[in-house]
């Protein structure tokens, strides 16, 4: 009998996708060197604890929209949902910590299932889906706000989430940290994780399998809802207050890290460390444009940090691009 | 196999808005056996299958499978209770290894997380029963097509599926994978497991089938033993017509008595393009047909695209009526006068939610522009002139191309290079995937567009295509010309083994 | 026997009859019309006209670049940014003397006509990085849209530029015929791109590309050079939205200038009908969907529903509006 065994390559290589996974952590890494070379205090403990602290958010964030982008979809609401978060926990700290995590991550959940239901039964585009729920959040914020930001009461353990250390490292790095394990082992050794691939990777095809589709959408966006809201939670403990207007752009920002870190946009492929990688990325651009002002070499105002975030997604995508093209 | 057949669906009637797609149609298959079901587009075979998998709801009519009266739902419900489908377009999650693909959505668990090891092992050694011994934990879109049809069936298999349904699974395969495939299919008989055989390709059927169903308006005219009826009165049964008339229509009899004329429109020497191409040499000329053949992977495709300039080519030469060129993109090669009808029409060919007016004259609009603007009323005559000449059965030239058949859009690209006045026509493929009669009426045109002087390169894989409907053909393998034939030795033997061997047996067949 | 595919589906109750997606949009916009004729006061004064027309010029005008953006299948985050650059570029010139012309006729017109091209320049930016480098339209535009109003406001410093100036306070608040310049400039905009998709080479290469690339190269189109143009008509575009919007207000602020431009851009076009998977265009449709955002939210606010609520309202419009566009379209 015959048989087959040559392959022929057909689709992008799988050592591409490796190799510009890696650049992310040498670029990294080369970021982390040519900081502490330049400046003091760069790595020192005070600056890796805040700088941990304050990307904390933003990774809970990226690692949400990581799992939405890998189901090929994108969750425009992230930052508008936080915001709304940040809102109404604050709204309820002086009950506690834990009514204000729970009435939060509450408010991230109910969006993010608003988010599921509309993409998954209505089968509408998860581009207009989130855009208009990004929009409907905001306003719920700036009316359940009054469109001011609300005070956090200093009176219970709340500010201690945002504020807090455990073991010497910030509580909002180890919220992300243990998210983002639970996060790869969801998506590495769980049917729910094979299933956001497959469905990313060709939901026709998934729908035929078996797979529960609709049922894993709806779930992908709840999850990244719930992130959101956790994000907004320790948004409004660390900085005292719940904002409506915070959030903008952090959908952005969370697409760039994990386009950074090589997830498909197209949906199909992906890593959750990666994007953990892409977000450190891009939040240590901020952290050394702060230090580059202290040095008084250059006074490059805040506002050149879009300018350099922006040329760095340029770099990583063309690069990107560049492995991408097979040999030949 | 068993007293109760496997599989009995009678009566099976269902309308779309009024219109009658099945009416009273039937089907049964044993335990074991391989049911061929053919008929043309349109003949109710792809409705009657989706009503089996429970991809439609019928609206009378029984099904009984396994002693059991069924009704699925939904495909998944057909899937559990024992029916795997093999589609035509691999419906596989390319992104995701052999191995999971496999798995999906069953993996095996250790302590209730997805035990890896296990999954790779047990998919290689699913595979390895079909003697496919590949890296499972690679992509799937790192294999080609036929083994990404063993994984499908290998996945069907593991489901404990017990009829198969295969939906033109050898389109996409060369004679050496579909050898395979029918070996496969034979396990699968041995095992029990009832298959039916979905194709247009005759001769394939009588290699594999044990039993034929004819489908023809969305009733069973015809259900017998694959041996007691010959080809040409299966294509009668599909298209209800008598022998004689399928004679003149089937058959695809090369009329002789027009001879090319003397001028070449394309020389090409020593083209190499990598990766598949690495030397081939091809003339056609003036008001010749020129069939270029050759196995899936033997670099036909990639040659016409050498040759088009949608690829890059680092050695050899092309010349377009004498003189040398060196196209860079599409565009070039079109105002040399050279067009090509891509074999994929859907993904390449045309532009579905375009009318069919500007499908058509896609390639010629710059010509119909005055200052930017298009001349409507030139357009609007070309494109009825072509209508007409093609033979395009529509409501309007403004509707939507994606609603018309699959043959009729065919003729409108063929259209969309003719309006162009070429001088040099590529064909890949330019009947695949359609009925007989539209077949035999594209067949006749180019026969007649050549008698007017064009000149065709046509990439086919029809043996029948090749030794009825072409002045020549020259053979491809691995990249490489080994042989070239006149009609008269164009024989379905020689062609086969220049595909197969290559150069050294065949020096005597006249290269 | 069919010769067509069978193409199956039962009306959905929601379905207009057949008169195309523009039907739908315009009653929408007729009923929101009769409402506030009905309910509120004042409705049918021409300041309220005055009023409702200017807000929407700017997103009109930068919707239908971005209604050609998404027909060739892409999108355009970048346009609030370009807006910015566009915005924060011409006081430079015709105040801080940027080009070294000196306050004047020349400069007025430098001030036009510069950062229009600038913005139309980074707009072919945007269209070379997804020709070019096959990079997917939404991350291409991302780039800009994250440096583009950096760009800007480093430029300023982020500082509110105030100004008096003549030829930008007749485009901001100047008339002709009774109607302000600006609606003329939206009205231009959008006969000229109907006519553009309509009738012309260019229109149909456009919708081509949309609706299926691979076949529009293989069809010898330039599909490279229709996509830079498409995004730089979008910078274009952007660009005289951004003169706008500084003449109406006589003051530029890089950090405010188009903010959320690109989601009420897109809100008109999905709304407007245009399908965001591309391969289809249609201007009036953008424009009508454009009114009926701007409306509702001038409906709620007369009614003294604070602005975030339209917000939400927004949100549900936005979402009935395309579910009515996919049912629409199974059909």
């Amino acid at each position: 009998m015959t048989s087959l065994t040559d392959t022929i390559a057909v689709g992008p290589s799988r050592h591409a996708a490796l190799l510009q996974r890696q650049g992310v952590v040498v670029a990294l890494v080369l970021l982390i060197l040519f900081g502490a070379w330049r400046y003091d205090d760069f790595i020192g403990l005070y600056n890796v604890m805040s700088v941990l602290r304050y990307n904390a958010m933003f990774a809970l964030v990226a690692l949400g929209m990581g799992f939405v982008i890998m189901t090929g979809g994108i969750d425009l609401s992230v930052g508008a949902t936080a915001a709304l978060a940040s809102v109404v926990s604050a709204g309820v700290s002086d009950i506690g910590l834990g009514a204000g995590l729970a009435v939060g991550i509450a408010a991230g959940l109910a969006v993010g299932l608003l988010n599921g239901l509309v993409i998954a039964w209505a089968k509408l585009p998860p581009f207009v889906t989130t855009l208009a729920t990004m929009l409907a959040a905001r306003g719920l914020a700036l009316l359940i706000s009054g469109n001011q930001s609300v005070s956090v009461s200093w009176d219970t353990s709340f500010t201690d989430l945002g504020g807090g250390d455990f073991l010497g490292f910030p509580i909002p790095a180890w919220i992300a940290a243990i998210a983002f394990v639970l996060g790869s082992v969801l998506l590495n050794f769980t049917g729910f994780g094979r299933a956001v691939l497959a469905v990313g990777g060709n939901e026709e095809a998934a729908r035929l399998m078996g797979l529960p589709v609709a049922r894993t959408k709806v779930l992908v966006y709840v999850l990244t809802g719930g992130l959101a809201g956790l994000a907004g939670v320790i948004l409004a403990a660390q900085f005292g207050a719940g904002q409506p207007t915070e959030g903008q752009g952090w959908e952005l920002f969370a697409i760039a890290a994990v386009v950074v870190g090589g997830t498909l946009l197209t949906g199909g492929m992906g890593s959750v460390g990666f994007t953990l990688a892409g977000t450190m990325l891009l939040g240590l651009i901020f952290n050394i444009l702060n230090f580059e002002n202290g040095k008084g070499e250059f006074t490059l105002s805040a506002y050149w940090q879009s300018v350099i975030r922006g040329a760095f997604l340029l770099l990583v995508v063309l690069l990107q691009n560049r492995l991408a093209r097979r040999p030949g | 196999m068993g007293d109760e057949l496997l599989l009995s669906m009678a009566g099976i009637t269902k309308s779309f808005s009024g219109v009658l797609a099945l009416n009273a149609a039937s089907l049964t298959v044993a335990a074991g056996e391989v049911l061929a079901l053919i008929g043309q587009n349109g003949a109710g075979k792809s409705t009657l299958i989706k009503v089996l998998t429970g991809a439609l709801a019928r609206d009378r009519g029984t099904v009984r499978f396994a002693g059991q009266p069924v009704a699925f739902r939904t495909p998944q419900e057909a899937q559990a209770g024992g029916i795997a489908t093999i589609y035509q377009e691999i419906n596989l999650v390319p992104l995701r290894s052999v191995a999971e693909n496999i798995f999906l959505g069953r993996e095996p668990r250790r302590w209730g997380l997805i035990d890896w090891r296990r999954l790779n092992r047990q998919a290689a050694e699913l595979l390895a029963q079909f003697d496919v011994r590949v890296d499972v934990r690679q992509p799937l879109n790192q294999f080609n097509t036929a083994t990404q049809q063993m994984v499908a069936i290998a996945r069907a298999l593991d489901q404990q599926a017990r009829l198969v349904v295969m939906d033109e699974p050898t389109s996409s395969l060369d004679d050496r994978e579909v050898a395979v495939l029918f070996d496969v299919i034979r396990q699968l008989k041995a095992r029990g497991i009832g298959v039916i055989f979905v194709s247009h390709r005759l001769d394939e059927l009588y290699a594999v089938c044990d039993r034929v169903t004819v489908m023809r308006d969305g009733m069973t005219v015809a259900d017998q033993p694959m041996a007691s009826i010959g080809k040409l009165e299966l294509v009668a049964a599909m298209l209800g017509r008598s022998l004689e008339e399928v004679t003149r229509y089937g058959a695809t009899a090369f009329d002789e008595d027009f001879a090319p004329r003397p001028t070449r429109v394309l020389e090409v020497t020593g083209l190499k393009s990598a990766p598949r191409v690495a030397s081939v040499d091809l003339d056609v000329r003036e008001g010749e047909i020129v069939g270029l053949a050759g196995l899936l992977g033997s670099g036909r495709t990639e040659t016409a695209r050498a040759i088009f300039g949608l690829d890059r080519a680092q050695a050899g030469t092309i010349r377009v009526a004498g003189q040398d060129v060196d196209f860079r993109t599409a565009r070039d090669a079109i105002r040399a006068g050279i067009g090509f009808c891509s074999e994929d029409r859907k993904t390449e060919g045309i532009v579905p939610d375009m009318s069919v007016r500007d499908n058509l004259t896609l390639a010629l609009m710059p010509q119909l522009t005055r200052h930017g603007v298009i001349d409507q009323a030139r357009q609007r005559a070309i494109v009825e002139r072509l209508i007409k000449r093609l033979g395009i059965r529509l409501a309007s030239a403004d509707q939507k191309i994606r609603e018309l058949s699959g043959g009729n859009q065919q003729k409108v690209l063929l259209a969309r290079w003719l309006c162009m006045s070429p001088k040099l026509l590529i064909l890949d493929e330019p009947t695949r995937g359609i009925d007989v009669a539209a077949k035999a009426e594209i067949q006749g045109l180019i026969r007649e567009l050549a008698r007017d002087g064009l000149g065709v390169l046509m990439i086919s894989s029809e043996l029948e295509e090749l030794t009825e409907g072409c002045h020549r053909v020259s053979v491809l393998r691995d990249g490489r010309s080994v042989a070239a034939f006149d009609h008269a030795q164009a024989t379905e033997h020689a062609i086969m083994s220049a595909m197969a061997h290559g150069p050294a047996e065949v020096a005597h067949a006249g290269a | 026997m069919q010769e067509l595919e069978i193409r199956t589906p039962r009306r959905h109750p929601l379905t207009l009859p057949r008169g195309g997606a523009l039907a739908g949009t315009l009653t929408s916009l007729a009923a929101l019309v009769l409402f506030n004729l009905v309910a509120t006061p004042h409705f049918t004064s021409l300041q309220t006209l005055y009023v409702n027309l200017t807000q929407v010029t700017t997103i009109v005008i930068v919707a239908v670049g971005m209604t050609m953006v998404i027909a060739t299948g892409g999108i355009d985050l970048s346009v609030g940014s370009l807006m910015a650059i566009s915005g924060a570029l011409a006081p430079l010139i015709f105040a801080r003397d940027l080009l070294g012309v000196g306050p004047g006729p020349l400069a007025d017109a430098l001030a036009f006509v510069v950062p229009v091209l600038v913005a139309m320049g980074f707009g072919g930016f945007n269209g070379w990085l997804v020709a070019r480098f096959r990079i997917q339209p939404i991350v291409a535009t991302l780039v800009l849209f994250i440096a583009g109003r950096g760009i800007a406001q480093v430029m300023t410093n982020g500082n509110l530029q105030a100004f008096h100036n003549d030829a930008f306070h007749a485009l901001g608040l100047g008339r002709v015929l009774g109607v302000p310049i600006q609606v003329w400039l939206m009205a231009a905009v959008v006969a000229v791109a109907t006519w553009v998709i309509g009738r012309t080479l260019y229109g149909r290469q456009l919708l081509a590309v949309g609706g299926n690339e691979a076949a529009a190269r293989l069809a010898g189109l330039p599909v490279a050079r229709i996509k830079i143009l498409v995004y730089a008509i979008s910078g274009l575009l952007s660009g005289i939205a951004g003169l706008i919007v500084i003449a109406i207000n006589s003051s530029s602020d890089a950090n405010l200038v188009g903010l959320g431009m690109e989601l009420d851009a897109i809100a008109a076009v999905a709304v407007g009908g245009t399908a965001l998977t591309g391969g289809r265009a249609s201007i009036i449709g953008t424009l009508l969907g454009a009114l009926i955002i701007q409306l509702l939210r001038y409906t709620l606010l007369s009614h003294g529903i604070p602005d975030a609520a339209a917000l939400v309202v927004k949100a549900a419009v936005i979402l009935v509006a395309v579910y009515i566009q996919q049912i629409r379209r199974a059909s």
